[in-house]
């Protein structure tokens, strides 16, 4: 806990960006010791992941775009202190009255929770009850965030694509950006260092096992920590490793940019064909008894399923922002390779 | 087994929010100009009819529940469809398709065309997310359909950046403080579910008077009622609101005025009278003595800052704002013709305000600008586009014979029955407001009539696919304006449920 607010206070200290984002992995780690602490194992898995994997890729990768020494001096700012303030006053405030942590007659072990842990064996069968809540119970909220990682795919790639073709309209002596790529040694955004011996054999020997640990997280969700969104994103993490190893245009040979956007779309459809087979087979929306004879055999199909969908559009969500970003440095380094010739 | 049609029907609530949501993934895929666009549209007609024919369900017959994945609430996820979001659910539905029809030649004109796939499927997963913050009768799940809104329409915003680039920072400026106030309430339902043990709104309410007095739920409906407040651009949380609608697309600001903060609004009312209860809301929390206030500054205020605008769509969209500042005093009066007056208003201002940016865009199809300075004689130049704009003005203003008359009709019957001098007062202050609301449209109209073209501008009219929608909604707007017992009604039988439920 103490390693955890030292970590957010460097980071707001610290006037380099690439440290902040170093010490934000770190404590995003911290996180996830934490929520292990807390025996929530699978919300620890997903911010290991996510907050220490992904986005501290994504970070560098918009590094590499603006630089990484901050411009504007820093300023006290007035306003924000004062709420950020008021808001930890009053969520102070509201600890008075809580119910003690951990004690077994709290409203939330109570009310809603003993019917997932005592009948979720024997109507779902999976030994995982994370899972049975996530992908049955509340089925249709995880329908909804992959949704939400969907959008959060579609709306980089129409805000990043659309400038990149605008520029090669406008500028026809640009040259096309895949072109440009293969004319140079490597690209200029820091990827695809093909001199370097260790990256590549490490890499190399690395990858798969990637590979493998992903499809093991994404299939045994159903009995250990783990399922589609930390899949996914283990998943997308092995490709941009291999992106950044061995540079851009060679990931884009293994997955472009079409299979991305079909892949994103393709695990909406999944989840939600899901969803309307089981109403076509006369049960309600996203009702996995109906889609085997044995409703238990159903539940598993139908959550072995989602989560194969969920897994698909975060791999491919997660790989679009990834290539807009470094699609982006590579665009920028080529204009500026061109203009030094 | 084919679905018959009696299964089909018990099915309707889901197909609302999955009809555009299945559609998206899907409309992501298209190419071309027109493939798109026409998908859309159909999707977006499905579901305003079936939202329809669940109102008319709900009208005759009573509230509809619908057990997602068959999982009995409060363990599973329900969808709850009454008069209010029933009503919710025609009113978006139903802009969302009249803003397509206007769409397809505005868009081209404003997107490029290699990203209108993209773009359709932004715009679609904006109307889920609305739709299904409507019908849900979960308060987590509003969170996640809330996410799946605002990401999007963060995306729409920025679009506007081939017009102008300051769409960027608008749309940056929404999406960090529209993320603080997703927070805020996340944080808020948190809270609740600490103390409840449940996230079902209905299962929430009925455990509520047990631990009402507690601070940890005082903390939670301060957070509930903020984060909602920053998302339906309450003053003073409105900064977003201007800057998003000037810089978005005109097809995308007309969706946004007459959908998005009402489904705002909508979520405060559903907090304050269904799960809060009107006791505990007005005498616990004395949200009176702090929404009252902050309504009437926002009217007052608002119309006045939208008089000096120089951008016609940021003088509109500031009059949202305080317009917004109607609905909230409407429901800050916690009595049943107080809420009706709010009801009515959400329907009526998201009419009026459609028109009014649909006439906005096709001048902007026509022109090329939204700046007053270069509308010097449009009224001359677009007689009718303008006409329409004028006709939508008065409707602003609440001119008898417009629905903006009925609304405000509503709002002093509900001021007058409070009373005392707060109430005479406030009749007053509805009146200075709607004084300001004729100074703001007479600027417009004195630049459209009363100044000359410039040199060799040209009668031309924008093209009839533009202008049949804008009239529809111009049109529909009188019509709701005289025949009221649609509107009023529905409004009416809600409130009274609103508060008969608490």
């Amino acid at each position: 806990m103490l390693l955890l607010i030292a970590g957010t206070m460097a980071v707001l200290l610290v006037r380099n960006l690439f440290v902040a984002t170093m010490l934000l992995g770190i404590v995003s780690f911290t996180m996830a010791l934490i929520f292990i602490s807390l025996d929530a194992v699978d919300v620890a898995f997903t911010e290991a992941a996510v907050g220490a994997g992904i986005s501290t890729v994504l970070y560098i990768g918009t590094l590499a775009l603006v630089g990484s020494q901050e411009k504007d001096k820093p300023r006290f700012a007035a306003g924000p202190m004062v709420i950020c303030l008021a808001v930890g006053a009053v969520l102070y405030y509201a600890t008075y009255e809580m119910p003690r942590f951990g004690e077994a007659d709290n409203p939330v072990h109570t009310h809603v929770a003993p019917r997932y842990i005592e009948d979720s064996p024997t109507e779902i069968g999976v030994p995982n009850m994370v899972t049975s809540v996530l992908a049955s119970y509340r089925g249709y909220d995880t329908f909804g965030e992959t949704t939400v990682i969907f959008t959060a795919g579609i709306g980089v790639l129409l805000i990043l694509r659309q400038r990149r073709r605008r520029k090669n309209e406008d500028d026809e002596t640009d040259v096309p950006l895949d072109e440009g790529k293969t004319g140079r040694k490597g690209s200029l955004s820091g990827l695809g260092s093909e001199h370097d011996l260790i990256p590549h054999v490490i890499a190399k020997l690395l990858i798969p096992f990637i590979f493998v640990f992903a499809l093991y997280v994404q299939f045994h969700g159903d009995y250990g920590p783990g399922g589609g969104f930390q899949a996914g994103v283990i998943f997308a993490a092995g490709i941009i490793l291999y992106a950044l190893v061995f540079s851009l245009e060679y990931a884009r040979h293994v997955i472009n940019e079409k299979a991305i956007l079909l892949l994103i779309s393709a695990g909406v459809l999944l989840y939600g064909g899901v969803g309307v087979a089981s109403m076509l087979l006369g049960g309600n929306f996203l009702d996995y008894n109906v889609l085997a004879s044995d409703p238990v055999a159903g539940q598993h199909l139908g959550i072995l399923l989602v989560e194969l969908g969920v897994g698909i559009t975060v791999t491919a969500a997660m790989l679009a922002i990834f290539y807009a970003f470094v699609g982006r440095a590579d665009l920028i380094a080529a204009k500026a390779e061109q203009e030094n010739n | 087994m084919a679905p018959d049609m009696l299964s089909m029907s018990s099915q309707f609530p889901i197909l609302v929010a999955i009809i555009p949501l299945m559609a998206a993934p899907v409309c992501a895929l298209l190419r071309g100009r027109n493939a798109p666009w026409a998908f859309t549209t159909i999707a977006s007609a499905f579901a305003f009819y079936v939202s329809l024919q669940l109102l008319l369900t709900v009208a005759s017959s009573g509230p509809i529940s619908y057990e997602l994945g068959g999982w009995a609430p409060p363990w599973g996820i329900e969808y709850v469809v009454d008069l209010l979001s029933g009503f919710l659910l025609v009113l978006i539905s139903g802009i969302s398709t009249g803003v397509l029809l206007f769409a397809r030649e505005s868009v081209v004109k404003e997107i490029p065309t290699s990203q209108l796939g993209l773009f359709f499927a932004a715009y679609l997963l904006a109307l889920t997310g609305m739709l299904g913050i409507c019908i849900t009768g979960d308060a987590f799940n509003v969170f996640v359909f809330l996410e799946i809104m605002s990401l999007s329409s963060y995306a729409l915003i920025a679009m506007g950046e081939r017009t102008d680039k300051r769409a960027l920072t608008a749309a940056f400026q929404y999406l960090i403080i529209g993320t603080v106030g997703a927070t805020f309430y996340l944080i808020g339902v948190g809270l609740i579910y600490m103390m409840t043990g449940t996230l079902n709104i209905a299962d929430i309410a009925a455990r509520f008077p047990e631990i009402e007095g507690t601070r940890p739920i005082l903390a939670a409906a301060g957070f509930i009622v903020i984060g909602l407040a920053i998302k339906l651009a309450l003053f003073p949380f409105h900064v977003w609101l201007p800057n998003s609608y000037t810089y978005a697309p005109s097809i995308i600001t007309a969706f946004f005025a007459g959908t998005a903060t009402k489904v705002g609004v909508y979520l405060l009312i559903r907090f304050i009278f269904t799960v809060f209860g009107v006791n505990y809301s007005f005498t616990g929390l004395e949200l009176t003595d702090i929404l009252l206030p902050l309504a009437v500054l926002g009217f007052l205020s608002m119309s006045a800052v939208a008089i000096y605008q120089t951008n016609i769509k940021r003088l509109l969209a500031y009059s949202s704002v305080a317009q917004l500042g109607y609905m909230i005093l409407g429901l800050a009066l916690a009595s049943e013709s107080g809420l009706t007056a709010s009801i009515v208003h959400i329907f009526n201002h998201a009419i009026v305000k459609t028109g009014l940016f649909l006439s906005v865009g096709c001048m902007f199809y026509v022109v090329g600008s939204n700046y007053l300075k270069d509308l010097d004689g449009i009224g001359r130049r677009m007689p009718i586009t303008t006409f329409g704009f004028v006709l939508g003005g008065l409707g602003l203003i609440g001119v008898p014979l417009t629905p903006g008359f009925i609304s405000k009709w509503y709002l002093v019957v509900a001021a007058l029955e409070k009373g005392s001098f707060i109430g005479y007062g406030l009749v007053a202050l509805l009146m200075v407001s709607s004084l300001l609301a004729v100074i703001y449209i007479w600027r417009v109209v004195e630049v459209a009539y009363f100044r000359d073209p410039p040199d060799g501008a040209e009668k031309e009219e924008a093209p009839m696919s533009l202008l049949v929608p804008t009239w529809l909604f111009i049109l529909g707007s009188f019509y709701f304006g005289i025949e009221t017992s649609f509107s009023v009604g529905m409004a009416k039988a809600a409130a009274a449920f609103l508060m008969g439920g608490a």
